[in-house]
């Protein structure tokens, strides 16, 4: 007998589908109608039985996990707690509130992605839209530092490059693509136009793009950054004429040299199209609920990321309190992983300090981080065995729902416990 | 729990009571009379001396969702030097115009405040603000939702099918757990998507063919046959502009005889002007506040100082960050609305800033009725709503106020009519413009009142010269019976309600709302909507008409 749940969101990615039918047997997957090869990994590999908790790799109770776990944070001078884009909304809130309770320092996966993107709208802001406003609008697609073919394999289909919509009846011959990246990828293969740019050379072309949409003189040189003026300039033209334009960024521009700068001239020159035509960015989000991390941190404390409650209230420093830069420093003497693997995923330094400090770890799938920490919450995986919320990259709101009767504790469950045992 | 709170002054508008030595009894949260309590086992506060007013109604601010937490994020400078820090009991946070959740609830507590409406959300992102809303502590609040560029609705109104419409909006505001429907900017939010906007009542909106004028016929017309406990709540074209006045009272007359409130009316009370500058069109727009019965406003006060500007109307953010060179935020909402949010400190001598200043106090002023015109700043558009205390101390004392005017921008003061103006207003006045008055506009029958079954949401101020320190600083606040505040600070932090209305519908428009969702959204009908799915601590309050 099989069970068939609907409209089910995956929260692999940033887009966070959320047609996707899941007929299962027991806990084994029969079939999955409407997920990409991605996201129907992760269904299909999913095993929502029921695992006990590990304290120094041995199984215990879950209360007494509780009580280790709290056992470290109490004795932590400087507790980090870090992850959170891979849980739901309803968990998010817990770990500020324990980061508030502990003086933590407490940040997400936003500062090794997005980080920079936050501090650009900082600076100067950001004209964005949903993705639906893509689908139905938009005649000017721009891909820059970005492989969606990878990364979210069903955003084209979906939002940006083929669907039809409201005024883009005809799909993708309504749309004119381009994209912008430093080698060609199955992405830029999918454009009508591939600008190659110099690997670190962003910053220089988004500047020149801006001053010829000022219609200064950009003098006489023939290329920048690679890309020929001319061609720069029928990007220019395409863009001051079309009806609606979107940027889609990622990392090649914030994890590149300039990483925020490059982001603040790309958001400048969006907001500046607005004068010519209509034009909005979307940053290319990675994991499924990295939006909602940014968000609720942000109503919590103020800020998206990279927070300190050391002294007792919110202080936000990217480079300072960030986990990668806390951890290399030494300066962290316990951390709280939920739902990332830093060890695997950290500089050297970062992951080897995470080794030598007491570590727990919620996380409902095995990770190196989990492997060498000294408390393992198997928690229930949000979107599949446990309800809640995710923010898509477009930050829409998107249920999350149980697709298996499964028993694992959620999240939010272990770190309410965990607020309720610290001192 | 049995409470009493004894020999204070009450203003409690609602019943009458003008200033008289009362007795307030409390059992369970609810306001009871004398003889449903013990005495003996009743806690019993002595307000000898004191002032005991219903808690303080906000009808419209905006405190949780999208756009507020954009403005937050957006901001750090703004945290700064703001911060409060985490005791045993309570959370921390940060922010000067824009303050993070659970700060937002200490401070509307601390000045006595305990219901607060979040005046815009769209309804594809209704869940977010909900959310948001679960970490305001204390007060009890509801949501607002956009429907002024809202497609189906468009539809229907291009069709001829205001039924329809009609069965649509009940929909929606279940589905969105929304307490009332907002417009903004109707028909000039979707224009924006095109790079335009609207100016008139009778343009035309691209792409549907029907006008704002129609859009606000039609809702006011909705409002009233879901019998909505408020009505709708209008942001109307030209905010911000010298036609706004103008169009503001074309508005009124063609919505005539029917229930309908508008918002921060400052922000559309100008006239032309010389050089750039808007004259106030306040004594216009005030006049005709007075002429139309089933009228409602809030100001919008400009308070001077750091403000954050954050609305659904895309096209005026936009042209305010061409005008101030300020950091920019725009977020197009797919089917539904917009926003914008830009940063502006408001200054004294800055001729624009200085006639929106007086164009407010104006308003306030020469709206006859107290029940019409009610206390807000738009926060955080005008000011920050901490900043009341302030704005009530400019009404109560003519003195303080003349002091203030005579240091605003010269031509703002040549234009105004505010040194005529010798109205002070009473405590039983600010009682009704900032308790009794919403309270009643919103259809909320057991706030902004002290009388036997009303919500024990109790304001005690300490009576003074200084009013603005006065109501800065209550001497407790008691929140459905229970003390939240002594002495100006939190003392428990219960978790407010959230309101909503659920009115009745035709069920059949639900497949044609899927069919719409097809086309229209990115994410499915199922996960749109929220019926089923309660808000913390979620209350429904009765249409009229269900």
């Amino acid at each position: 007998m099989s069970t068939t749940v609907e409209h089910v969101a995956c929260t692999f990615c940033g887009c966070v589908c959320d047609d996707i039918a899941v007929e299962f047997e027991g806990t084994r997957v029969v079939r999955l109608r409407s997920a990409c090869g991605v996201g129907r990994g992760v269904i299909d590999e999913h095993d929502p039985e029921v695992r006990p908790p590990l304290v120094g790799g041995r199984e215990v109770r879950w209360e007494e996990a509780v009580e280790a776990a709290a056992a470290i944070l109490d004795q932590a001078d400087s507790p980090l707690i870090y992850g959170l884009s891979s849980s739901a909304v309803e968990a998010q809130r817990k770990a500020v509130e324990l980061a508030d309770r502990l003086g933590a320092i407490i940040d997400t996966t936003s500062s090794v992605c997005h980080g920079p993107t936050g501090l650009a709208m900082q600076a100067v802001g950001e004209a964005t839209c949903t993705l639906g406003e893509v689908r139905d609008r938009a005649d000017l697609i721009v891909f820059w530092g970005c492989n969606p073919s990878a990364s979210h394999p069903r955003h084209f289909n979906r939002f940006s490059l083929t669907p039809k919509g409201a005024l883009t009846p005809n799909g993708r011959s309504d749309r004119t693509v381009f994209a912008i990246d430093v080698r060609p990828t199955g992405s830029t293969k999918q454009a009508d136009h591939f600008l190659q740019v110099d690997v670190g050379a962003d910053f220089e072309v988004l500047t020149t793009l801006r001053s010829l949409v000022k219609g200064n003189d950009v003098g006489a040189v023939a290329s920048v950054g690679g890309i020929p003026v001319d061609r720069l300039r029928d990007l220019v033209d395409r863009m001051k004429d079309c009806r609606y334009g979107v940027v889609f960024m990622g990392m090649g521009l914030t994890m590149s040299r300039g990483r925020h700068l490059n982001v603040s001239e790309l958001f400048s020159l969006v907001s500046e199209l607005n004068e010519y035509a209509r034009f909005s960015v979307i940053p290319m989000r990675g994991h499924g609920n990295v939006a909602g991390a940014d968000q609720v941190l942000t109503w919590a404390s103020g800020y998206p990321f990279a927070v300190s409650y050391a002294r007792g209230y919110p202080q936000f420093g990217p480079g300072e309190f960030t986990a990668v830069d806390v951890l290399a420093r030494g300066e962290a003497d316990a951390a709280l992983i939920v739902a990332s693997d830093p060890v695997a995923h950290f500089p050297r330094a970062a992951a080897e300090h995470l080794e030598r400090i007491p570590t727990i770890v919620l996380d409902p799938t095995p990770s190196l981080t989990a492997a060498i920490a000294q408390v393992v919450f198997p928690t229930a995986y949000y979107g599949l065995d446990a309800a809640g919320t995710a923010y898509r990259m477009d930050n829409v709101p998107i249920p999350l729902r149980r697709v298996f009767p499964s028993e694992r504790p959620t999240d939010e469950e272990i770190l309410d416990r965990m607020i309720e045992a610290v001192t | 729990m049995m409470l009493g709170i004894l020999g204070g002054r009450v203003y409690d508008p609602t019943n009458g009571i003008d200033g008289e030595i009362r007795d307030i009894w409390v059992k369970d949260g609810r306001v009871v009379s004398s003889d449903a309590v013990g005495r003996e086992e009743a806690q019993v506060v002595d307000a000898t001396g004191l002032v005991v007013m219903p808690g303080g109604v906000d009808i419209h601010s905006h405190i949780a969702g999208p756009k507020v937490n954009a403005g937050r994020k957006f901001r750090p400078e703004d945290h700064r030097g703001t911060e409060r820090a985490r005791t045993e009991a309570f959370r921390s946070g940060s922010g000067r115009t824009v303050p993070t959740t659970h700060l937002t609830g200490y401070l509307y507590a601390e000045m006595g405040y305990t219901t607060v409406m979040e005046a815009a959300t769209a309804p594809l992102a209704a869940r977010h603000t909900h959310e948001e809303l679960a970490d305001v502590p204390i007060i009890d609040k509801g949501a607002f939702i956009t429907v002024g560029n809202n497609h189906f609705l468009m539809e229907c109104i291009k069709e001829g099918r205001r039924e329809r419409a009609r069965d649509y909006v009940a929909w929606l505001l279940g589905a969105s757990k929304g307490y009332a429907v907002k417009i903004v900017n109707p028909g000039g939010v979707e224009n924006w998507k095109w790079g335009s906007n609207v100016g008139e009542l009778d343009d035309e909106v691209i792409g549907f063919g029907v006008t704002p004028r129609q859009i606000l016929e039609t809702v006011a017309w909705i409002g009233d046959e879901l019998g909505l406990p408020h009505a709708p709540h209008i942001h109307g074209i030209n905010l911000g502009r010298s036609s706004s006045a103008r169009t503001t009272m074309e508005t009124m007359a063609t919505l005539d005889g029917q229930r309908v409130h508008f918002c921060h009316l400052q922000f559309l009370s100008y006239g032309p002007g010389k050089r750039g500058v808007h004259a106030s069109g306040a004594v216009a727009v005030a006049e005709a506040v007075n002429a139309h019965p089933g009228v409602t406003v809030d100001v919008g006060q400009l308070v001077f100082g750091s403000a954050t500007t954050m609305t659904s109307d895309g096209p005026l953010q936009h042209n305010l960050h061409r005008t101030t060179g300020a950091k920019w935020v725009n977020d197009d909402v797919e089917g539904e609305t917009g926003g914008g949010i830009v940063p502006v400190l408001y200054k004294r001598t800055n001729p624009i800033n200085a006639v929106m200043w007086a164009t407010g106090m104006e308003l306030f002023l020469l709206v006859d009725d107290p029940w019409k015109v009610f206390l807000t700043t738009d926060h955080p558009n005008a000011g920050c709503f901490t900043a009341y205390p302030q704005v009530i101390r400019l009404l109560m004392d003519r003195a303080y106020r003349s002091e203030v005017f005579a240091g605003i921008h010269a031509r703002a003061r040549a234009g105004s009519v505010l040194p005529e103006l010798d109205r002070e207003y009473s405590l039983y006045e600010i009682a009704v413009i900032s308790r009794a008055g919403p309270a009643r506009a919103l259809g909320l029958k057991k706030k902004g009142h002290l009388g036997e079954g009303a919500d024990a949401d109790i304001a005690i101020y300490r009576e003074a010269d200084d009013k603005a320190e006065m109501f800065a600083h209550p001497r407790f606040v008691f929140k459905r019976g229970e003390l939240v505040v002594r002495d100006g600070a939190v003392v428990a932090d219960p978790p407010g309600r959230t309101f909503y209305v659920a009115p009745p519908y035709d069920p059949g428009v639900e497949k044609e709302i899927r069919g719409h969702f097809e086309r229209a959204y990115t994410i499915s009908f199922e996960n749109y909507s929220m019926v089923g799915q309660d808000p913390d601590h979620g209350e429904v309050i009765a249409c009229t008409r269900a």
